[in-house]
């Protein structure tokens, strides 16, 4: 493959998606490499399953143009099928057969090639560590094992790019561990993971982020990247004396977009610590506290989702006013 | 193709007949139907309770009243003694028709002149009405008949017969009009069409319900394989109900098998395509399955109606029998009641046969082009 499309595992230009007035998916463009772990992430409703449903031809889209694998989502969709796997967050596998019959059933569905069937079965089998149960009926399976054989199914046919949307939500912490370690496992095998999640620690897992709001791509870049330069705020750790009774000083000061607590600290969004610090500290002395240590602290990642959130709102908000 | 369609027929075969709820439902439920319906549905009348009101008490009277006991239609359950318990006993509906004989009903007889009898019938269920009252008309004129003979014989001396022309009318194809026989074949159709109907309609929306429709449409599974594979099992299933219920008909019901039983196969295979088509189209607009269920209640309903199984269509307003043209079931029983009771051939049947096949072929097509493998 020789043009642009063809070293990118998934191409999007302004796509769009509206179902009647609403505006499900807002004019998104991005570029996912081969190899990589993609996380898509975004409350819910912002159009995360909408935007993958579209990749995976499930849904069509009303406007724009992607690719993935190099094919149109437009008009090759049965090509695109053939060449990844999907798996959603309702592990859409019979409850009726047996995990072995649902196995027989993928792998029959896909065209696994007949010599390679058996082999395929004992790696779903391995990897989703469900060799005693082969002939347990699968609604018995608890949520964590029916995903892992969810997983297995749609990587029968060895696909080169997999779709998870929300794969662990209603998992426990420990299922979701693993469930990652296979994640990992298939990328350092080349495979390109696309994944839709609203955990914040999954999203540190990821080689690359997209964060979509109300249908629109807010920020896209490393989970550093968005520490660092996305970051249009910076946070303030402040430690002191009745940091309950402190918060409500702090938060009316100037400069101060945001406070909250976070274990006996405070922390303040404001887009310059070096002016609010001395400031702060000058009116809580005032006021009587005790202040302790202040400095300006890395963001998590649920910090910059939440202020890039908040921008967006508030960008959105005047816009409103100003229509008005 | 041939790969995914097997793998799909496997799954729901394993789906379907894992299920002992559905299990009972596929081949408990048509036997135990057409055996109580083959007993219930009947629209022969005999031993219609009747009472009798004699003042005349003479050997004429108790004459007709044994002839009236004697058809086998009438079952004389009392014998009244006054006016007013005649009401009574319409009332309460220990009897449905009363004989009321005058006094001096023998006298006028031998004296030659005109003797005068009363029938009143309860009229509320028109068809058992009708019927018992052709039977008492029967009985009174054969009455009539031997009297007249007797008279004949009297005057003149001589045996004549008091009727020089008569009427001996044969049914044919079912000579004793048993009402089974016409009934029996019909339940038959109207089985086949609601487990073929609701059973498609569902198993196709319950994968859209539960999700794994989902999962489904992101295989390159083509839709031709996704809706044979859906269809097949239940044409199978269908095939093998109507074999359970024919061997019931002939064999416990006693219903002749005169016709050339293949015809029975094709027409069954014509049959199924459009209820399959009707099953698949159901799914097609419906996203629950108990829409899906609703859906096919309201289809068949007026289908049953429409159909010629209990009313004949050349009874209904011609705009109706116009309508019920596009109503697969019609065909079907004419197919089926003629393979069991006439041994027609296809020279005859052909446009029955093509009938079905337009309305099915049609609704398949229609249903299939619905189908998507996208969402919304």
């Amino acid at each position: 493959m020789t043009d642009a499309a063809g070293s990118y595992a998934v191409t999007l230009r302004n796509l769009e998606r509206r179902f009647g007035e609403f505006v499900a998916v807002n004019r998104i463009s991005l570029d996912v490499r081969q190899g990589e772990i993609f996380g898509f992430l975004g409350p819910n409703g912002a159009g995360k399953s909408t935007t993958i449903r579209m990749l995976c031809g499930l849904l069509e889209p009303s406007s724009g143009e992607g690719t993935v694998a190099g094919l149109d989502i437009r008009t090759q969709r049965e090509e695109i099928k053939r060449r990844i796997g999907y798996m959603s967050q309702k592990f859409s596998l019979y409850d009726d057969l047996t995990v072995e019959e649902n196995i027989d059933f993928f792998s029959g569905i896909y065209r696994v090639p007949r010599e390679k069937k058996a082999a395929r079965k004992d790696w779903v089998l391995d990897m989703a560590n469900l060799q005693e149960h082969r002939h347990t009926r699968t609604g018995l399976l608890p949520a964590g094992w029916k995903q892992r054989l969810s997983l297995g199914c749609a990587l029968l046919h060895e696909p080169r790019i997999l779709f998870l949307d929300e794969p662990t939500s209603g998992v426990d912490p420990l299922s979701r561990r693993t469930f990652w370690d296979l994640i990992y496992e298939m990328a350092s095998q080349g495979v390109t993971v696309f994944v839709t999640t609203h955990y914040m620690e999954e999203a540190e897992y990821c080689d690359r982020l997209a964060l979509i709001y109300r249908g629109e791509l807010v920020a896209l870049g490393t989970p550093s990247d968005m520490k660092g330069s996305l970051m249009a705020d910076q946070v303030l750790s402040v430690s002191c004396e009745r940091p309950h009774e402190a918060l409500g000083v702090a938060a009316g000061l100037e400069g101060v977009r945001d406070a909250a607590l976070f274990g006996r600290d405070i922390h303040l969004m404001t887009e310059d610590a070096g002016d609010l610090a001395p400031r702060l500290r000058q009116v809580l002395e005032a006021r009587g506290f005790q202040v302790g240590t202040m400095e300006p602290i890395t963001p998590s990642l649920e910090d910059v989702f939440v202020s890039l959130i908040e921008a967006r709102d508030r960008a959105d908000g005047s816009q409103q006013e100003f229509k008005a | 193709m041939l790969e995914r369609l097997i793998r799909m027929l496997i799954k729901e075969f394993i789906q379907v007949l894992r299920n002992p709820r559905m299990r009972a439902v596929l081949f408990v439920m048509p036997v135990a139907q057409v055996i109580i319906i083959g007993y219930a549905v009947n629209t022969d009348v005999r031993h219609v309770p009747m009472a009798v009101y004699d003042l005349d008490r003479t050997p004429a009277t108790r004459d007709l009243v044994a002839r009236f006991e004697g058809s086998g239609c009438f079952d004389v359950v009392r014998h009244i003694g006054s006016e007013p318990e005649i009401q009574e006993i319409l009332d309460s509906g220990e009897a449905k028709a009363v004989l009321r004989l005058n006094r001096g009903f023998a006298e006028a007889l031998s004296g030659g002149g005109t003797a005068q009898a009363q029938f009143l019938l309860d009229g509320s269920d028109s068809n058992t009405a009708s019927v018992a009252l052709t039977y008492a008309a029967q009985i009174s004129g054969d009455f009539n008949r031997a009297l007249l003979g007797q008279r004949f014989a009297r005057t003149a001396g001589v045996r004549v017969d008091a009727e020089p022309v008569t009427v001996v009318s044969r049914a044919w194809f079912n000579a004793n009009l048993d009402s089974r026989h016409y009934f029996v074949p019909g339940v038959l159709a109207m089985i086949v069409a609601v487990l073929t109907i609701i059973l498609s309609s569902m198993s196709i929306v319950r994968e859209r319900e539960v999700g794994t429709m989902e999962q489904i449409m992101v295989t390159p599974i083509g839709r031709l394989e996704f809706i044979l594979g859906k269809t097949i099992p239940f044409a199978m299933i269908g095939f093998v109900d109507v074999a359970i219920i024919a061997l019931i008909s002939v064999f416990w019901f006693q219903v002749p098998l005169r016709g050339f039983p293949p015809y029975l196969f094709l027409g069954t295979a014509l049959y199924l395509l459009s209820t399959l088509g009707i099953g698949l189209f159901i799914s097609t607009v419906s996203s629950t399955q108990q829409q899906a269920m609703m859906t096919a209640f309201f289809f068949m309903l007026p289908a049953f109606m429409l159909s010629g199984f209990v009313y004949p269509i050349a009874n209904m307003p011609k705009i109706v029998q116009i309508l019920t043209l596009l109503n697969p079931i019609r065909y079907y029983l004419v197919i089926i009641r003629s393979v069991f009771l006439k041994d027609l051939s296809l020279g005859v049947l052909w446009p029955q046969m093509l009938g079905l096949l337009l309305l099915g072929g049609t609704m398949l097509l229609l249903a299939a082009s619905r189908f998507r493998k996208t969402m919304s």
